[in-house]
């Protein structure tokens, strides 16, 4: 730490600090922004809307849509079955990927190749959406509600490689003495593995749980029915529908003014329209990821940076 | 080392622990192979004259086909173009994120406030958590023609004199995906550069320093450098995922309008095949693509390794 005289300090101060400052706060805003700006307009009146956006406040202010999409029976269905799918894919997979992992990273399994051999074959190739829909309707799977839960249960092999290595970094010394006790393997992973991984588990189980809160790739591909709709997929129908409709009202305005108006007024007027309602079930999608996030957010490099960097 | 691996495990070598350990193992080799495995199966269709009707027996009893399917393919009109796209999205947005994540992970390594630089990381970290619904349906809401926010803008400040239809128009899809992939993942893709960047022995700055080298010459000489190893590996995986477009992100921008600039394999393989029942050919898409991304991979693999000694095997 020997500095002559000259060196430069590192110091907030100079002309560089400013614009990288500066440059900072606006990538922020970039992201910020547009979750705010949804937000406020929701609960905005939805006639100020077809004036114009408010953009830093509500110009009148209203629960109006979200009390109508907090009412309405379609979105709640949607959220109880994402809510309770995210609630037990998160655990079971948790435990179902973590148990693999365990029994994995132990030096002394026997036949060890075989699961490298599946793992291997499991990253790199795939049957793809058409076989994998055929298996699912072979086994019953496809348009039911279990389709969201019993393929996820395992959480692929890029979570085993994380698992692993932190479950490889607990000390021998502390497997030998448990097992000299007595203890079984259950009681070694529930009682010693467990307790010692809590930020690794902690980090992928969010991973888990943001990955099946977020997913409408499994509704769009295996289900039919409207009753097993997710949050996600009913959003992304508002967010298809309100662009095709404000598509066709500005191919049609160009041709005649009087039918664009009525296709504008169909799109509702009065406090909640078509709009402020599509805004708040954006922001309802969104409400678990931004609370959930500042708790768990220091798990992330723990947890995960050191499975990497160590694997 | 070596004597750690040769070590013997005497406690965990009995009947009783090895079934322990199977018994923890099943439920997931279980899942692997029902999910994994046996849909490798299926990719015979690709192969076949497989018609939906024939259920799972008709997968190995249809008959052989003779690479029609592939055949049908490539002459299809809309393959070509959809080849286009789906490699001129995954160009243009590794060409813009790479860079501009390196950049910013510097520029957030050069911002000594320990509490403001959390603060950037939280922020930035958010929208990877954020579902492409949400984070698509904000971008839509923001760029549409009805008073979105950038129209309203450059309107305001006269660039343009009527509202521009930006998903309305082919010719800016392969953009708006790049510029919104490029936000969502710029804090959360910086983290492995960051913590490269964690490891670089700094008495290399401080001697760079004495020697009188500015923080931009710094970081061109030392820590990019340093780093290389990274760059490399994330520059491998961007090449080996060239065929591999982010369906969950194109589906949402997608429409009817900007078809021609927005149909991907992995759009294609849903529209021919859950939508139109084409299975034997969606198949055959599929198929290909993967065989495609592996030999991408190996590819890639192999120069990085002759260039700069760095590789992931």
């Amino acid at each position: 730490m020997k500095k002559s005289g000259k060196t430069v300090k590192p110091s907030e101060k100079g002309i560089f600090h400013v614009f990288n400052t500066v440059g900072m706060w606006v990538v922020m805003i970039v992201m910020i922004y547009p979750i705010w700006f949804a937000l406020i307009n929701s609960l905005n009146f939805g006639d100020e809307l077809t004036k114009g956006y408010s953009f830093l406040w509500p110009a009148k202010f209203t629960f109006a849509s979200w009390k109508m999409v907090l009412g309405d029976a379609e979105i709640l269905r949607a959220l109880w079955i994402t809510g309770s799918r995210t609630i037990l894919v998160t655990i079971g997979s948790t435990l179902v990927t973590a148990m693999f992992a365990y029994g994995f990273s132990r030096p002394y399994l026997r036949g060890k190749q075989f699961f490298t051999a599946l793992g291997f074959v499991s990253m790199y190739f795939s049957g793809g959406v058409i076989s994998t829909f055929l298996l699912y309707n072979w086994i019953g799977l496809y348009n039911s509600y279990w389709v969201y839960v019993i393929p996820a249960l395992f959480g692929g092999f890029y979570n085993v490689i994380i698992y692993n290595s932190n479950f490889k970094a607990i000390p021998d010394s502390l497997f030998e003495s448990a097992k000299l006790d007595g203890a079984n393997e259950f009681r070694i992973f529930f009682s010693i593995v467990f307790p010692l991984s809590k930020p690794v588990i902690t980090a992928l189980g969010v991973f888990t749980a943001c990955g099946v809160w977020n997913d409408y790739g499994t509704t769009l591909f295996y289900t039919q029915d409207n009753s097993l709709q997710t949050l996600a997929n009913y959003t992304l129908k508002l967010v298809k529908s309100s662009q095709a409709a404000e598509q066709l009202a500005a191919t049609v305005m160009q041709a005649n003014q009087s039918v664009s108006a009525l296709i504008n007024s169909a799109m509702g007027s009065g406090e909640a329209t078509s709009k402020t309602i599509e805004l708040s079930a954006m922001i309802l999608t969104a409400i678990p990821v931004i609370v959930a996030y500042p708790f768990v957010q220091k798990f992330f490099t723990k947890g995960v940076m050191v499975g990497s960097v160590k694997g | 080392m070596k004597k750690e691996k040769k070590r013997i495990y005497q406690y965990g070598m009995n009947k009783k622990t090895q079934l322990e350990l199977y018994a923890m193992m099943a439920p997931g080799t279980i899942l692997v192979i029902l999910f994994c495995i046996v849909p490798l199966f299926g990719l015979l269709i690709a192969f076949k004259d497989y018609r939906p009707v024939s259920g799972v027996e008709g997968i190995f009893t249809s008959p052989w086909n003779n690479f029609r399917n592939f055949k049908i393919l490539f002459r299809n009109y809309d393959f070509l173009p959809m080849l286009k796209n789906t490699l001129g999205i995954n160009l243009l947005n590794n060409l813009l994120s790479i860079p501009v994540t390196l950049f910013f992970a510097l520029m957030l390594n050069e911002v000594l406030n320990s509490r403001f630089k959390t603060l950037i990381q939280t922020v930035t970290y958010m929208p990877h958590f954020l579902s492409w619904v949400v984070f698509g349906g904000l971008f839509m809401t923001l760029l549409s023609t009805d008073n979105g926010l950038v129209n309203s803008v450059l309107m305001k400040i006269g660039l343009i004199d009527s509202p521009i239809g930006f998903l309305a128009e082919p010719k800016y899809f392969w953009w708006i995906t790049a510029i919104t992939s490029l936000l969502k993942e710029l804090g959360w893709g910086a983290i492995l550069y960051i913590a490269a960047i964690a490891g670089v022995d700094q008495e290399l700055y401080e001697a760079a320093m004495i020697d009188g080298a500015g923080r931009f010459k710094r970081m061109w000489y030392i820590t990019i450098p340093s780093i290389k190893t990274t760059i490399m590996i994330m520059v491998i995986f961007a090449i080996s995922g060239m065929l591999n477009n982010n369906f969950t992100q194109i589906y949402v921008f997608q429409n009817s309008l900007n078809i021609s600039a927005s149909q991907v394999i992995d759009t294609y393989i849903y529209e021919y095949g859950l939508r139109q029942l084409q299975f034997g050919m969606a198949t055959a898409v599929g198929l290909a693509k993967s065989i495609l991304a592996l030999v991408l991979l190996c590819g890639a693999n192999k120069v990085s390794n002759k260039l700069t000694d760095t590789g992931l095997f």
